[in-house]
């Protein structure tokens, strides 16, 4: 078992000709995922690396029976590939592309949520179930088969943390970036409900960072709803002030956001929060 | 991205939002010469710094004769407010008010959506009313695709004031400040205080937008106002390169790629008793021409007394890296340490091409930062 995506997954490259669109489809496709088709206006009919391109997700969706759409669109067009996922009825949506203009993240999120589907990003790694099914651009070679779920804001941390979770023979169910943006998809609190009711994860490593209050409400909803041992490092915590740290959504305003804040409120709520990532490993 | 006060008065202008018009000045001598202008017996002098407790700091201050304006302008003029040089003040003619409000647009993160925040405590620190009085602050959830309908207008209006008159002023300007936050992709807009004068008016005594910098591109008009100090011509610079570079106070110049993991290295750096120089992340898939420009950024800050390049590779290759470095560094009459750490794609070959060269090599994160930290205590760069 494991969440947001597994064996079954049938995923839709959105921005399949282009230049990562094309170079991750074909490194997903070779890790194992289940890669029906890709959307490219204008290319329908072609392929790329043998799997069919089409004009619209409608057409990918009617034809192949795409569940789940990965985008690597320009950040303009990010906004219109989201309706027409969440349009022709996909339910799950990650956005990779960084630099997305945030009131379009508003205005897709607001039209995908009420067509039921959830996005994840966006500028995120997205998500991957090692051995099952790689939605993302993570390097699959570093991660294995496990029980321990991991939830990150970061995309390399996510990797040096995997890289010493796997070193130390710990295994993961899924592994999950969430993106570095202030407004963004899935986030901490809905997959931490995930991974509390899949029967698979046993523990959960929970990497934030600075900026924004969502470890603080990851910290309460751990408190209230999660049974599972959960271990937390927070990025950030010698970070000045007012500065866009590389992550749009990393910043510490008028004094809040900031790293002693998530760490205080994860510790209340009995995570074990460590200084240095290498020491994750050692308390699982 | 932050414009001054004068500039989101301009846009307010643009947009029909009533305010009050005050003329920029760099001088004192300006700042009299601005003072006849207005025509007005009493005038108020503000600060225009990014910043915000101008008021607190005394940026903020009310003239009534010429002598006055001459002292003030000339005091907040040489004045720093939160470490920033105050190098242009705007004056305005005073109003008389009869009561402040507050009024925002906001993008809210939990929420995910833009939020509409109204008190009716206005001229003060918002923050400190939400903790302190959160019943004085009403909150609400915008639907993108509606925007605000004249109702809503009208309802969050009555929120703050009772008289129809300045309900219905009161509505007109809440739709004109969201429609400046959606034209212009603004993550902030904001009128504190929103008055009603003495002589019933409805205006803007303060402006303050916010940009949404991942949007900029789509916006020349506003991307045109950015007045960078020096330190964020540096960090400009290095975004064209496609970095993300934050100058620090320390000595150890760090190289990583991913904004989270160059957080992490500043972080480790720090807690094992060095000092990070700055935050510098080269982004994804870099060539070596990107990691040359990298270190030409690092070595550019005399203060930086050894270097420490700490890459994962996922679409990062390492064998670009080492090629990058060993290119720079060979174009580079230096003898700084520099401390590598390289993990990940192509990582054999990127260490490979790295044998017997100056570079000192590690084979975890806290390695490297413990060779770094030593290195940078013995190193002997001016």
């Amino acid at each position: 078992m494991s969440i947001l995506i597994n064996k079954n997954t049938r995923l839709l490259v959105q921005g399949i000709t282009g230049r990562d669109g094309s170079f991750h489809a074909s490194r997903m496709k070779s890790y194992g995922t289940n890669v029906v088709a890709g959307t490219s206006p204008g290319k329908g009919g072609s392929t790329v690396d043998g799997m069919p391109v089409y004009n619209t997700v409608y057409e990918a969706v009617k034809k192949e029976q795409a569940d789940t759409s990965i985008i690597f669109v320009p950040p303009g067009f990010v906004k219109d590939a989201v309706m027409e996922s969440a349009d022709a009825g996909i339910k799950l949506i990650i956005i990779i592309t960084e630099g997305v203009p945030t009131l379009d993240i508003v205005a897709a999120r607001h039209y995908a949520s009420a067509l039921g589907a959830s996005i994840l990003g966006p500028n995120c790694p997205g998500v991957i179930t090692p051995g099952e099914s790689l939605a993302g651009i993570m390097p699959g070679n570093i991660f294995k088969p496990g029980k321990t779920g991991v939830i990150s804001r970061s995309g390399t941390l996510t990797y040096e943390v995997v890289y010493n979770l796997t070193g130390r023979g710990i295994g993961q169910s899924t592994a999950i970036g969430i993106g570095g943006d202030p407004v963004a998809g899935l986030y901490f609190t809905d997959l931490l409900r995930m991974f509390q009711e899949d029967m698979e994860t046993d523990s959960i490593v929970l990497i934030g960072e600075i900026g924004g209050d969502s470890e603080e409400k990851a910290a309460e909803f751990i408190r209230e709803n999660v049974t599972k041992p959960v271990v937390a490092f927070i990025a950030g915590a010698t970070a000045p002030e007012g500065k866009r740290m590389g992550h749009a959504g990393a910043i510490i305003s008028s004094g809040s956001g900031t790293a002693a804040e998530k760490v205080a409120a994860l510790k209340n709520a009995g995570v074990r929060v460590v200084s240095d990532p290498a020491e994750i490993p050692y308390f699982i | 991205m932050k414009i001054q006060e004068y500039q989101a008065h301009e846009i307010f202008r643009k947009y029909g939002i009533p305010s009050v018009r005050g003329i920029v000045c760099e001088s004192v001598a300006e700042s009299l010469e601005a003072y006849r202008k207005t025509g007005s017996q009493r005038v108020v002098i503000k600060a225009q710094v990014l910043s915000g407790g101008r008021g607190k700091a005394g940026g903020v201050a009310l003239a009534s004769d010429s002598a006055q304006v001459e002292s003030l302008a000339g005091k907040i003029l040489g004045m720093k407010i939160k470490e920033l040089d105050v190098k242009k003040i705007l004056v305005v003619p005073a109003v008389e008010i009869a009561s402040e409000y507050y009024l925002s647009f906001v993008i809210d993160r939990s929420t995910k959506s833009t939020v509409m925040i109204l008190s009716s405590e206005g001229g003060v620190d918002i923050e400190q009313v939400a903790v302190n009085t959160p019943e004085k602050i009403n909150k609400i959830s915008i639907f993108p695709f509606v925007g605000i309908p004249e109702f809503l207008a009208r309802k969050a209006a009555s929120m703050l004031f009772t008289d129809f008159a300045h309900i219905r002023a009161g509505a007109n300007i809440i739709r004109k400040l969201y429609k400046i936050m959606v034209d212009l992709d603004a993550s902030l807009v904001e009128i504190n205080p929103l008055v009603i004068t003495k002589e019933g008016e409805v205006i803007a005594l303060d402006a303050k937008v916010n940009f949404d910098e991942n949007a900029l591109y789509r916006q020349p008009e506003v991307a045109a106002l950015m007045e960078p100090d020096p330190q964020e011509q540096k960090e400009l610079e290095a975004k064209s390169h496609g970095f993300s570079y934050i100058h620090l106070d320390g000595n150890i110049g760090c190289m990583v790629n991913g904004a989270g993991l160059a957080m992490t290295t500043m972080d480790l750096v720090n807690l094992y008793g060095g000092k990070a120089a700055n935050f510098l992340d080269i982004g994804g898939s870099s060539n070596s021409g990107k990691v040359v420009q990298a270190v030409k950024l690092l070595l550019s800050d005399s203060n930086v007394k050894a270097v420490l390049v700490n890459i994962f590779g996922g679409i990062t290759r390492c064998d670009d890296v080492a090629r990058g470095l060993t290119e720079a560094f060979n174009g580079i009459n230096t003898d700084i340490p520099v401390v590598v750490r390289l993990t990940g794609t192509n990582e054999t070959e990127g260490h490979r091409i790295l044998e017997g060269s100056r570079f000192h090599i590690a084979g975890t994160m806290r390695d490297a930062i413990n060779m770094v930290i030593e290195l940078a205590g013995k190193s002997t760069r001016q």
